[in-house]
């Protein structure tokens, strides 16, 4: 843990964006983390999507269950509502306050403990649901924050930093929510913020459950040599589909490092612009069963896969679905939902 | 004293010897070993053998690479043009310039170190650090030009700089006796030396040399030491006192003194015993100005430097009721508030210039403004106006600035009508010269352009090889650090000469990098930056310092605030030190840090790669630190120019391939006895 708090001192040169603050202004309190974890990369790249995005913090959300990975909300945007919940029942509270308040953003951030074991119950119906979130996996292999034990992603091949044996294989995240109906589904690594940082914009405009599995490697417990979630590991066996994806928001002109015709863009509800520079030729992610076999060809070359895998912009997310009224429920007064003595008269009259 | 090829690393000694450059590709960054043992003595006796090992291991390579060069010269050079080299940061200048206050002080006073004892409470050790290297620490901490405070790395951040110059003053103020820490002279080596002119040059010299042994003479025209310190700078800013210890700290280590004795002819000094001669006569002469009635008026018109020394001397007593002081500069700033306290009642600064560009430093003009003294700029004096034989009044012209494309200047007339202003008595300050009458033009030194001698900028040798120049005497007027700075320079040389060495093989500075790791996140110097804005130092009652020349303005920070003020250092001499082979690039470090500084990016070309930075590196006067190829072919490249020193990187780093070490670095001087390293501990010697 350090003990200091990240000085205010910072460059004079730093991006203002259209709310003018900086990036600085979107982080939290240095984190209490081991030094070097991979979570610790998430938050900052969550840092910098908001930052680009331009998103006012308090309209923001931020929900979690238990774990390392589930700590980090404390330590990235200070002035967002926050609630840290119990163990692998963050869906819940995400699926309440959504449809208390569907105007706010809602960012789940979980571990591969919290969303594969306790919490799966929960996790698979927020996805059937197609609740707005963009629910981010930090998925490390391991129970970080209880000191190291095999989660339900680490590979069967893979042993533990003291040398176990892991005897069951993996569940896939990712290829699971595809299966289960989640409109966007990525896969990415901390250490990569190039791709991480637009998968994030990407999710964090699209309306439906967006998941993203972010391979987190967990320096304490689970970056040894027999580990498949380690820095180096995650280095070599990464496979790509759309590396360099580039997003661009509403209204924005195209930047000059996008090239025409060689990439594929996917337009999202509100109009912006999702562009991928594809490197897997013939990969389309809107085509859900290509997907799924892709994801499992990687696995079974023993590659990572890694980029947006699946999309459907077009997807009715839980409000759409359920037709609730545009005005957030918390902001429902008396008057919008009591009907009233005579029109309850009237009803019960129609009833006799 | 040859102390660099030990370093001390986990409680062992070392030695490191740096591999050139061209051979960094083949050999790395420095051939280094162990030599497993915890004590110092030993490791002396231990380690030349290994520092011989390695000198030839170094220049069998340089032979191949020689003959090798030859074919793939081209070959190299394409390679090098988009990469940017393994930074070598054994080279003692590439630490040292990211330490912006020391690098930028011209004696290289090793500030950070200094500033930590204030904070420690240890001013006698800040004290001697300072005395070390610009040996008058009371009076340049009351009245020093102060070129580290705008370099000072606070200003990165658009903050005011730490007061580095009044906390020199604190140590002075603080620091108790210290004569028990003064040298000895030890016994004389024969050797004698001529000082021409008791100023801070010829005073920096002596005090380097009779520390050998030296015997030195020291030749005044005046009845006191101290130079311009004592008879141009007011009492007010610098107090007699203050001066008084300082001088004659110098003078009782055994040196010889002869006042007034104006030395009137070079030859015959030169045919007097003499193993070398040192001038440090300063610029003596006051500019004049001759306009209309110049002469009529001389009883009330005054050469500012000649004026103020006749105050010092206590001549001058008093001045008429209205004063014009004429000129930009400190002198015309020291003119005017001495006039004050003289019994002036009008007292006005006129200036031909805009008051943007007067050459007065800051600080010395918001003090005069502060005592309520008009500064009236873009004024040329036309005439000196008298009545009845009486200087009357002044005549000037009004002017405005004009710049062309080259961005030079010229003070166009506004074509108004002239302006006239009342007065008893004029202070002219428009600048100082060199005179040297007295060096005849036949004995071998050389003069060039002004008429002024040619010394070499290295050794501050002239073309006569026994007669050195140093301080104003030089290159016409600068300040006492600078002074200070040419006199050590110039004792190295003399020494040089006296033992029949090359002159212009100059010693190597000292430095010594030290981690200063104590726990996980636990560093021996507070990282935790102070956020609190520069404190301001008190001043004197103008009710009181106003109507007495001797009363000193500036009270001088007291422990508390001196305190406060010192915790504003950012420690910038406590290095971010990289070793590639343990980072595993998880970006811990590049998302901690607070301004930026660290990237992992491909190798290009140093233009390139200024550019690509997370935020461009935009000054080229910082380095950029480059590391080799890490594992996924980037490099670690860090932008030394914004980094703050919080240490945060190395908190954050999982392998500690971050580490912060403090450097240090001692000017070489002749006078090395004291410096502020204990070698033996391996830490600075005051800690
Ligand atoms: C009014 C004024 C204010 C200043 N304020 C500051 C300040 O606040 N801070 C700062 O850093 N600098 C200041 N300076 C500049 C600073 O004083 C000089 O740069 C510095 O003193 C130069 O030192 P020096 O040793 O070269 O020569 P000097 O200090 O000029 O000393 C030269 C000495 O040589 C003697 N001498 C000259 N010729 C002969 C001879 N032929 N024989 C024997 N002796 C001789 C002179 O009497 C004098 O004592 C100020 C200068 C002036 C004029
Ligand atoms: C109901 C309940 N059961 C068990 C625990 C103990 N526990 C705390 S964190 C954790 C696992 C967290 O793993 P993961 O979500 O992967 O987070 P990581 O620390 O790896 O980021 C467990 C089992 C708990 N806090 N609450
Ligand atoms: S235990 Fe692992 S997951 Fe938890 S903070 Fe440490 S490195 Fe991260
Ligand atoms: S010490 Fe490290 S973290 Fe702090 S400013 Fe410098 S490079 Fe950045
Ligand atoms: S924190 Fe350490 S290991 Fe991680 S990238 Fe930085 S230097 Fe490398
Ligand atoms: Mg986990």
């Amino acid at each position: 843990m350090t003990y200091i708090t990240k000085p205010v001192n910072h460059h004079p040169r730093l991006k203002i964006n259209k709310l003018g603050l900086t990036r600085r202004d979107y982080e939290g309190p240095v984190s209490t983390l081991c030094a070097g974890c991979g979570h610790d990369s998430i938050s900052a790249a969550i840092v910098e999507a908001c930052f680009q995005l331009n998103i006012a913090a308090h309209q923001v959300a931020k929900l979690s269950g238990i774990g390392c990975s589930s700590k980090t909300p404390g330590y990235f945007l200070k002035q967002s509502h926050g609630f840290n919940s119990v163990h692998g029942r963050m869906p819940s509270i995400a699926t309440g306050a959504n449809l208390a308040n569907h105007e706010l953003t809602y960012l789940g951030v979980s571990g591969d403990g919290d969303t594969a074991s306790i919490g799966m119950g929960q996790f698979v119906h927020a996805v059937r649901r197609q609740l707005n979130v963009v629910y981010i996996i930090e998925n490390n292999g391991t129970y970080g924050l209880t000191k190291g034990q095999f989660s339900a992603t680490s590979d069967i091949e893979s042993k533990s930093k003291y040398g176990e044996d892991n005897l069951f294989p993996a569940i896939d995240l990712a290829g699971m929510a595809i299966h289960l109906g989640a409109s966007f589904v990525a896969r990415s690594f901390s250490g990569d913020k190039e791709q991480l940082v637009p998968l994030m914009k990407a999710a964090l405009s699209h309306k439906g459950f967006s998941l993203i599995d972010v391979i987190s490697p967990c320096v304490t417990f689970n970056n040894h040599k027999n580990s498949t979630k380690s820095y180096d590991y995650i280095r070599e066996h990464n496979d790509s589909v759309a590396s360099m994806t580039d997003f661009i928001p509403i209204g924005n002109t195209i930047t000059g490092s996008y090239k025409q015709g060689k990439n594929l863009d996917i337009p999202l509800h509100d109009g912006s612009i999702l562009s991928l520079q594809k490197i897997s030729k013939n990969y389309n992610p809107e085509n859900k069963i290509e997907a799924i076999k892709k994801i499992q060809q990687s696995e079974q070359q023993g590659k990572v896969l890694t980029g947006l895998l699946y999309i459907n912009p077009k997807a009715k997310d839980l409000k759409e679905t359920l037709d609730i009224v545009d005005t957030p429920l918390n902001k429902l007064v008396e008057k919008d939902l009591c009907p009233g003595k005579e029109k309850i008269n009237q009803i019960n009259s129609s009833l006799k | 004293m040859d102390t660099k090829y030990l370093f001390k690393r986990h409680n062992t000694w070392w030695v490191k010897v740096a591999v050139p450059r061209t051979l960094k590709k083949e050999l790395g960054f420095d051939l280094r070993e162990s030599l497993k043992t915890h004590d110092l003595n030993e490791a002396q006796k231990l380690r030349w053998p290994i520092v011989d090992q390695f000198k030839s291991k170094i220049n069998i390579a340089r032979a191949r690479l020689e003959n090798k060069n030859l074919e793939t010269k081209s070959l190299i050079n394409a390679a090098t043009h988009n990469h940017m080299p393994v930074t070598d940061t054994s080279d003692p200048q590439y630490y040292h310039k990211v330490v912006d206050c020391q690098y930028a002080c011209p004696a290289h006073t090793p500030v950070p170190e200094y500033i930590r004892q204030i904070s420690q409470g240890n001013y006698a050790d800040a004290y001697m650090i300072n005395w070390d290297s610009n040996v008058f620490p009371g009076i340049l901490g009351r009245t020093c030009d102060r070129p580290c405070e705008p370099a000072c790395r606070r200003t990165r951040t658009h903050e005011k700089p730490v007061a580095i110059c009044r906390l020199k003053r604190v140590a002075y103020d603080h620091k108790g006796d210290i004569r028990d820490r003064l040298p000895k002279a030890p016994k004389k080596n024969g050797k004698k030396i001529a000082l021409i002119g008791a100023g801070p040059a010829s005073l920096t010299v002596a005090r380097d040399l009779v520390t050998l042994g030296y015997e030195l003479v020291l030749f005044e025209k005046d009845p006191q030491a101290g130079g311009l310190m004592r008879t141009n700078i007011p009492a007010f800013r610098l107090p007699v006192e203050v001066l008084d210890e300082e001088v004659n700290q110098i003078i009782n280590l055994g040196v010889e003194t002869r006042f007034n004795s104006e030395i009137k002819s070079m030859k015959s000094l030169l045919e007097e015993d003499f193993d070398a001669i040192f001038v440090g006569t300063g610029a003596p002469k006051g500019r004049d100005l001759f306009i209309d009635s110049r002469e009529e008026g001389k009883k009330n018109i005054h050469i500012g430097i000649d004026w103020l020394t006749s105050i010092a001397f206590e001549h001058t007593t008093s001045i008429g009721k209205k004063v014009i002081v004429l000129g930009g500069g400190n002198t015309a700033m020291d003119c005017c508030r001495s006039s004050l306290r003289l019994g002036a009642e009008d007292v006005k600064v006129i200036v031909r210039s805009p008051f943007e560009d007067m050459k007065a430093s800051e600080w010395e003009i918001e003090d005069a403004m502060e005592e309520r003294i008009p500064i009236i700029d873009n004024h040329v004096p036309k005439k000196f106006l008298l009545k009845k034989g009486k200087l009357v009044g002044m005549e000037f012209e009004k002017v405005k600035p004009e710049y062309d494309k080259n961005g030079k200047r010229s003070l166009i007339p506004t074509g108004e009508n002239p302006i006239i202003m009342e007065c008893d008595d004029v202070l002219v300050a428009i600048g100082q010269y060199n005179a040297y009458q007295w060096i005849e033009r036949d004995i071998g030194i050389e003069f060039g352009e002004w008429d002024m001698p040619v010394v070499d900028k290295t050794t501050f040798q002239s073309t006569h090889k026994k007669i050195f120049f140093g301080g104003d005497a030089a290159w016409g007027p600068e300040n006492i650090i600078w002074a200070v700075a040419h006199g050590h320079q110039a004792a190295i040389s003399i020494d040089k000469l006296c033992k029949g060495e090359d002159l212009t093989n100059r010693p190597d500075p000292m430095t010594n990098l030290v981690s200063q790791k104590m726990g996980v996140h636990e560093w021996s110097y507070d990282n935790d930056i102070s956020q609190d804005k520069r404190f301001l130092v008190p001043h004197a009652d103008q009710k009181v310092s106003l109507k007495n020349l001797k009363v000193e303005v500036e009270l001088g920070y007291d422990e508390k605030l001196a305190f406060e003020e010192a915790q504003r250092c950012l420690n910038c001499d406590v290095q971010t030190v990289f070793t590639e082979s343990k980072c595993i690039e998880c970006d811990a470090c590049v998302d901690i840090c607070p301004t930026d500084t660290i990237n992992f990016i491909a190798n290009d070309s140093e233009e390139e790669l200024r550019k690509k930075l997370r935020i461009p590196a935009i000054n080229k006067d910082q380095d950029l630190l480059v590391s080799e190829q890490l594992a996924t072919k980037r490099v670690m490249v860090k932008d030394e120019d914004m980094c703050v020193h919080c240490g945060l990187c190395a908190e954050r780093c999982p392998t500690a391939a971050w580490d912060m070490q403090t450097f240090l670095y001692e000017e070489s001087r002749t006078y090395s006895n004291c410096t502020s390293m204990d070698i033996k501990n391996n830490q600075p010697k005051y800690a």
